[in-house]
């Protein structure tokens, strides 16, 4: 399939990069001329508070939310201007984890992560078996949930096939949405343990949304921290930091530090304006 | 007080309230709710144009075309064919005295079957299945956008259109002729049935008469109308589906109005096939087929 490549493509350099990207649904605008560059093999934390647009930023990056304005580079290719078969052809480099898994009900967890298989190889169901028994073993989950529908698992099961599921066809690109949200702290840091064990076993670029900042803090090379337009002026910066996580404690804005330390601040006094009929 | 607009409002003390500006306020308030109909319209004609392309561009799976076709077909069979015979004998016992006045109930064979083949049949068969597949199709896929398992396609490289909307729009379109033709011949039936065993009418003029009114256009033209309104069913309702809001109360909408939309539009193109097909039977029929002759 040939597309425009709007740089030079694969090579050196970025894999990822957004180029003032608009994203507004109706009249509410969620990002505003965000631009962002992610380069091959990093893992890149997004952080912010809920409501910023960090899950929209993440399927902005792979089309799944067409933005209003802006490029979506990958891999040199502009995905914003693709059709619906180019983009699929596209997607396939990609692995998405989903904040609820997003598993499908009706079929088994065998058929769920043999799905990306299934739609786009032709192996035989003996070697997908076996794909399957391995992806689901290296998330540390026992052969014998391969026939159990999602339903029949935990949370904390059904975010590792999931994880299983989105590595299935060996993404160049991985992209987390909160992916310890709703578990409990040791399974939390099993998640940890397996985004970094896959990039170790595979030169994965990732990207992870998430305002766990054990997360971030373990398993990022880069932070990035959006922060919600309805609470920015006209001309400010939606990404309010850019850096390593080593930089964060030691950041100049309150906004950032605050949030790092989960400090609620003057988010109180706002709350408590609006509830006393302060906005109009 | 907390508003969304500039505008004064009848009620709102602190600020002056004016006919003409409450005027203007209400015809905007009307001009943006044309133009979201509009829209919504739009939308839903580009998303049948897309199953539409997808339809012809690739066959789905057996995988995904079977279940379809199973939920759709098979099991929408028994209820189709128990209203189907209902409706037939509640036909002969509400229009048995009036053709009684008239000393017509011979004829009575020729009303009930021209009345299924050409309206009832096709139109209770249609609502059925609105009621039965297409509200489920809302609330299933519904759950699907809510749970993103509708993203989760996508992002693995499957278009949701082809892979959860064509089995459905397939099943829907090629299995309604037949429950159609079912819910037809359970209603002729029952309404034989009724007549004859019950209203004690002879039973060799009641299907004399009958095959003197009854002809091969009505099936035809009853078939042809279940096509479109299946086409409708599913459409409406994969659409409910796929725009279905958040949350349990968002579901349950969706499902709610994929029946109403469907049952509404199965309606309006009743009456407008109704025309068409009239005109065409009386342009090849000019003497056409009465109940008197």
């Amino acid at each position: 399939m040939s597309h425009k490549r709007v740089d030079a493509g694969a090579g050196p350099g970025p894999l990822l990069e957004l180029r003032d990207i608009d994203v507004r649904f109706g009249r509410h605008q969620v990002l505003r001329q965000m631009d962002l560059t992610v380069p091959r093999g990093q893992t890149l934390a997004i952080i912010g508070e809920s409501g910023c647009g960090k899950t929209v930023l993440l399927k902005t990056m792979i089309g799944l939310v067409k933005p209003s304005g802006g490029q979506v580079l990958f891999d040199g290719l502009n995905l914003a201007e693709m059709d619906e078969r180019q983009l699929t052809h596209q997607r396939i480099r990609f692995g998405f984890v989903f904040q609820q898994a997003a598993l499908f009900d009706s079929m088994t967890v065998a058929q769920n992560v043999a799905f990306p298989l299934r739609q786009h190889t032709h192996k035989g169901d003996e070697e997908i078996r076996e794909i399957v028994v391995s992806r689901l073993a290296e998330v540390g989950l026992p052969a014998s949930v391969v026939d159990k529908k999602p339903a029949e698992l935990s949370g904390g099961m059904r975010k590792r096939v999931g994880l299983a599921r989105a590595l299935a066809l060996n993404p160049e690109v991985v992209l987390y949405d909160e992916p310890t949200t709703g578990l409990d702290p040791i399974m939390s840091d099993v998640i940890n343990e397996l985004i970094l064990r896959t990039r170790k076993q595979n030169p994965v670029t990732s990207i992870v949304v998430t305002h766990d900042m054990n997360t971030a803090r373990k398993v990022a090379d880069r932070v990035v921290m959006l922060f919600p337009l309805s609470r920015l002026g006209p001309d400010d910066a939606q990404a309010i930091f850019d850096g390593s996580p080593e930089e964060l404690d030691s950041a100049d804005d309150r906004r950032v530090t605050q949030f790092v330390h989960g400090e609620a601040g003057e988010r109180l006094m706002e709350m408590s304006e609006r509830s006393s009929g302060g906005v109009s | 007080m907390v508003t969304g607009s500039d505008t004064p409002v009848p009620g709102d003390l602190s600020r002056p309230w004016h006919p003409a500006t409450a005027l203007f306020a209400w015809i905007e308030d009307l001009g943006e709710l044309v133009m979201a109909r509009f829209a919504a319209l739009g939308d839903v004609t580009l998303f049948a144009m897309r199953t539409l392309r997808w339809t012809f561009a690739r066959l789905p799976s057996k995988g995904t075309l079977l279940p379809s076709f199973y939920q759709i077909g098979v099991l929408s069979l028994p209820v189709v064919a128990l209203t189907g015979t209902f409706i037939g004998m509640v036909l002969a016992e509400q229009s048995y005295a009036q053709f009684r006045f008239f000393h017509l109930e011979t004829r009575l064979g020729g009303v009930i079957n021209v009345s299924l083949l050409r309206e009832l049949g096709p139109v209770l068969a249609a609502t059925m299945l609105a009621g039965r597949v297409g509200s489920a199709m809302a609330a299933e896929l519904g759950t699907m956008r809510v749970t993103e398992q509708i993203d989760a396609l996508a992002s693995m490289g499957a278009n949701p259109v082809h892979y959860l909307v064509v089995p459905r729009f397939l099943g829907c379109l090629l299995l309604i002729p037949t429950l159609t033709v079912m819910a037809d011949f359970m209603g002729v039936a029952g309404g034989a049935f009724y007549s004859i065993l019950r209203l004690g009418i002879d039973s060799h003029h009641y299907i004399s008469n009958s095959q003197q009114v009854v002809g091969i256009f009505d099936l035809f033209s009853g078939v042809l109308k279940s096509l479109f309104f299946g086409a409708a069913i599913s459409l409406v309702s994969c659409h409910r589906g796929f725009h279905c809001d958040p949350g349990a109360e968002g579901v349950g909408r969706a499902a709610t109005s994929a029946f109403v939309y469907s049952f509404v539009l199965i309606l309006v193109l009743d009456l407008f096939l109704g025309i068409v097909l009239n005109t065409i039977y009386y342009y090849l029929w000019p003497q056409g087929a009465s109940l008197f002759v």
